[in-house]
């Protein structure tokens, strides 16, 4: 049995980050890592993927992107050097190679089994990741024989076949590859639920500097309406390219993407599909334009209308007007389904009763129901940004403080 | 905050829906979702020709058998052209009935949470269906429609992306909206 005041669980940024703030504040402590530091980076990634947030924007505690490309998009080759050198510039304490198998309550602690030795601890960081296990609809188990693929498992469309294709789920994931796996000459029809639409560049500036720039992405988990609303967006239609393109229904449609609504059954080799779609595109080109109307009612109430360029509104996305609503996949040549259906964090490890109804971590901003845990890095966990690389600084340091202040009053009591 | 996030209604608006009750069941049902556990029903019986009659009384929700004031009554015929005697609407015609009255109460909630005060809220709906499915004439034309088209006309203290944002909204928490769009389990039983 080793020791240590706290343990955290996972050296990806949010872990480090976390590293860093116990580091200042002198709190003793060892960051466990399955693999290597950025393990999801390295491993749970498709080849082409970049980075949805700018160069400039991957800011770590006392570390910086400075680099020739702060407009850029990192590669995943580049954010795992990026976070691998993070963890060399604070020195953290990481032991890799080191799964955790199962933590429990122990006295005013816990134990922390791995696959290689079991520690003591305090207090305890969950920075696991949001994304550790591919979420899909119960309906996928009644597929007909087409090979499935989760975006776990995908590289890239050279180990698809060469018929048709149909992605599931229209985020961050099922539009990216939509429009790789369109350019390699496949057929591609995408299954469209509610998303968020919106544009790579507005008013010559990225949308993230927007988001950044008006508050938008340090806005609190304690001062929004419908908590529970914002922490189950779907993710960003946005990709990062070198052209800082937009991708977003319209362009896909124009790349020749087909659409669908969302896949809600299957009946033999048929998939049946929602007749929704025109509404979820209703309201995603809604929530884009006011978004982009508050952002332009920002530049103006500074004064800085002449700082930028002018403001505009993009074409509403356009949806044949009788979207298909069953297919029988076989016979339309479709020969790969890909599940970007979303992603949930894995707590099979977890033999402390802090999780509710649904499977998720019951916590307020972080701090979870029991006695010195914590977890970091899920969405909108204590601000917009907290599941970014980007906001996990400022989450780690509140939770440092709030650590420190959990020992003093355990020492007082 | 800023003026990114979702505002809250500072604005005050009377549109006779009680949004502070509809926030506090979902409030208490999501604390104890077995209640939120209902079941609708309807009793319908065969008066003549295609004439019929529902009775629609008690329905089950919060864990009990909810009694009504009122035992409600809908009759549902056929045309003359179907060779009925017309006395009722047809049942597709209550579903966009239906469809159209869930989408305005959504309406009124969601722009009495938002704010925005209503002065009228009209729709018009028309459906196609092409009669070669139930008479059984082509395989390949479904009994149903094939499409509905709904259309509002709406007077409220808004402006018209605000209005739109509102019917969105209404569409995506309406349960008739969703039994429409999507399938849904039919167990049919005789005794």
């Amino acid at each position: 049995m080793r020791r240590t005041t706290t343990i955290v669980i996972g050296a990806g940024q949010s872990g480090l980050a976390m590293s860093k703030h116990l580091s200042d504040r002198g709190i003793d402590h060892v960051v466990l890592e399955r693999g290597e530091v950025a393990h999801s980076w390295r491993t749970e990634r498709w080849n082409s993927l970049r980075l949805l947030t700018p160069n400039w924007q991957s800011r770590l505690p006392g570390f910086a992107y400075s680099g020739p490309d702060p407009d850029g998009y990192m590669t995943m080759p580049e954010v795992v050097a990026y976070v691998q050198a993070y963890a060399d510039r604070i020195d953290a304490p990481v032991e890799t190679g080191t799964t955790v198998t199962r933590v429990s309550r122990s006295g005013d602690g816990y134990l922390v089994a791995t696959d290689r030795e079991t520690w003591a601890c305090r207090t305890l960081v969950i920075a696991s990741g949001a994304c550790n296990v591919p979420v899909l609809p119960a309906l996928a188990e009644r597929l007909p024989q087409i090979a499935s693929l989760t975006p776990f498992q995908y590289r890239a469309p050279a180990q698809l076949s060469a018929s048709g294709v149909m992605i599931v789920g229209a985020s961050a994931t099922g539009v990216q590859l939509a429009r790789e796996i369109r350019a390699s000459g496949r057929e591609v029809l995408l299954c469209v639920g509610e998303h968020v639409r919106l544009p790579r560049l507005y008013r010559g500036r990225d949308i993230k500097w927007w988001m950044e720039a008006t508050g938008m992405m340090d806005a609190r988990y304690d001062e929004v309406d419908d908590l529970d609303r914002v922490r189950r967006l779907p993710s960003l239609q946005l990709i990062g390219t070198p052209e800082r393109s937009t991708i977003d229904l319209n362009a896909l449609r124009a790349a020749g993407v087909a659409f669908v609504g969302k896949l809600v059954a299957v009946d033999g080799a048929k998939a049946k599909f929602s007749g929704s779609l025109a509404n979820c595109c209703a309201l995603a080109d809604l929530k884009m334009n006011r978004l982009l109307e508050s952002i332009d009612a920002w530049i103006d109430a500074k004064g800085w209308a002449d700082s930028f360029g002018p403001p505009c509104r993009y074409e509403p996305t356009l949806i044949a007007p009788n979207p298909l609503l069953e297919l029988d996949l076989k016979a339309a040549g479709i020969g790969t389904i890909i599940w970007a259906t979303g992603f949930r964090p894995d707590y099979s490890w977890l033999d402390v009763p802090v999780l509710d109804r649904k499977g998720r971590l019951r916590h307020t901003g972080g701090v979870v129901a029991s006695p010195g845990m914590y977890v970091i890095g899920l969405p909108f966990m204590r601000r917009r940004k907290s599941s970014f690389i980007d906001g996990a600084g400022d989450d780690a340091a509140d939770l440092a403080a709030h650590m420190s202040a959990y020992f003093t009053r355990a020492a007082a009591a | 905050m800023t003026t990114m996030t979702m505002k809250s209604p500072t604005k005050t608006a009377n549109n006779g829906v009680n949004v502070a009750a509809l926030l506090g069941a979902r409030d208490s049902l999501s604390k104890a979702p077995a209640a939120a556990a209902f079941k609708w029903r309807v009793a319908c019986e065969w008066v003549n020709g295609t004439h019929s009659r529902s009775a629609i009384g008690s329905f089950f929700g919060l864990g009990t058998d909810q009694p009504r004031k009122n035992t409600f009554t809908v009759e549902a015929d056929h045309p003359e052209v179907f060779a009925a005697e017309d006395q009722a609407p047809t049942p597709v015609e209550i579903v966009l009935s239906g469809l159209a009255s869930c989408l305005t109460a959504g309406v009124a909630a969601v722009a009495q949470n938002r704010g925005i005060q209503l002065h009228s809220v009209k729709s018009t709906l028309e459906a196609d269906m092409d009669l070669q499915g139930i008479l059984g004439i082509d395989e390949d034309v479904r009994n149903g429609f094939s499409a509905i088209r709904v259309h509002f006309d709406i007077k409220a203290d808004a402006t018209p992306d605000e209005i739109a944002a509102v019917v969105a909204q209404s569409q995506k928490r309406s349960a008739v909206y969703d039994i429409i769009t999507n399938p849904t389990h039919v167990l049919v039983t005789v005794n």
